[in-house]
């Protein structure tokens, strides 16, 4: 990956493998979904942050997980960002290194300034809590490998303030960036999918490097079959295989 | 030092759009209110801080607010501030 700092492939040396840190803070719900995901499917060696951590230098990819951080006092994401484990995982993003958020993890990441814009009270106002189609934008991620481009799949959303804002200019930028990496698909008659009223129908952004991604919607949800769908794990897969090939 | 009592007001930018308080006026317009427009939810937050001096006490209050109290891409805030 062009710009993606190669991972330290020594100390993977004895079977390469990526390692996963998840981050958890108090209210965090998704952490633990995540954690089967890197280890109990990938099999990937995988460490839970606490937020009060701050080395995560054993770390290859950070996870902001899903969930309530800090009771989303004052505003989702708002709090959580000033933790040391954050402090680090903005270092961690500034080193070119893999760091994702879901949901919750996205509110953070726009927070902590990783990500441009903001998430609001969906426009409806419900809390949705639904599988939706998102049409994978681009393919040419760390994220999105195992991925066709304009392919479409279908991922659980849960969340009340997930609708993406961002002021017209910032819109553009990201949209001449080809930063947005997913969006909720129209039908064929040409109704959105889009569950909250996000801006240009965004459901998921990357940074302008790549290395940052943010989604509203739960791949980590949509990995074991036993879930009822497995379109969330070719993202995982994808991008340890992406990371490993590296 | 000086004590100060700061009243902050934390409301959304215009250009985003405030289900909540749409929902607010259409609530007011069912009870038969008429007239009212352009409902706008915010929020109010009040605290003590001690500062040299009036100037120093603003400026503490524009970073407090940068950096925690509102989040300057939908919103916007004011604040009044007084000896406490």
């Amino acid at each position: 990956m062009q710009g993606i700092a190669s991972i330290d492939r020594q100390k993977h040396q004895q079977g390469i493998s990526m390692k996963f840190g998840i981050i958890v803070f108090p209210g965090s719900n998704c952490d633990r979904d995540m954690q089967w995901v890197a280890q109990g499917i990938l099999k990937q060696p995988t460490r839970m942050v606490w937020h009060e951590d701050s080395d995560l230098s054993d770390i290859d990819i950070v996870v902001v997980p899903g969930g309530f951080s800090y009771g989303d006092y004052l505003r989702c994401g708002a709090i959580a960002r000033f933790s040391p484990a954050m402090k680090s995982t903005v270092e961690h993003a500034k080193a070119s290194k893999p760091v994702l958020g879901i949901c919750n993890g996205f509110q953070i990441l726009t927070e902590a300034g990783l990500l441009p814009g903001a998430l609001v009270r969906n426009a409806n106002l419900h809390f949705v809590c639904d599988r939706v189609p998102l049409t994978v934008e681009r393919n040419d991620l760390i994220w999105t490998k195992n991925y066709s481009q304009g392919q479409t799949i279908t991922i659980p959303v849960a969340h009340g303030e997930g609708r993406y804002h961002a002021d017209d200019d910032q819109l553009k930028r990201l949209e001449d960036n080809n930063q947005v990496v997913f969006r909720y698909s129209k039908g064929e008659n040409g109704d959105s999918a889009n569950p909250n009223g996000s801006c240009n129908d965004i459901a998921g952004i990357c940074n302008e490097q790549g290395n940052v991604m943010g989604m509203m919607p739960h791949p980590e949800r949509a990995s074991d079959a036993v879930t009822g769908s497995t379109d969330g794990l070719a993202l995982f897969e994808g991008l340890v295989k992406t990371l490993v090939a590296a | 030092m000086t004590q100060y009592q700061a009243k902050i007001y934390v409301t959304l930018r215009p250009s985003v759009l405030d289900p909540a308080g749409t929902a607010v006026e259409t609530g007011l317009q069912h009870l038969g209110h008429d007239g009212i427009e352009g409902v706008r939810i915010g929020k109010y937050v009040e605290l003590k801080l001690a500062a040299e001096n009036e100037d120093a006490a603003k400026q503490k209050l524009d970073q407090v607010c940068d950096q925690l109290l509102a989040n300057p891409v939908i919103e916007n805030y004011r604040f009044e501030l007084a000896a406490a």
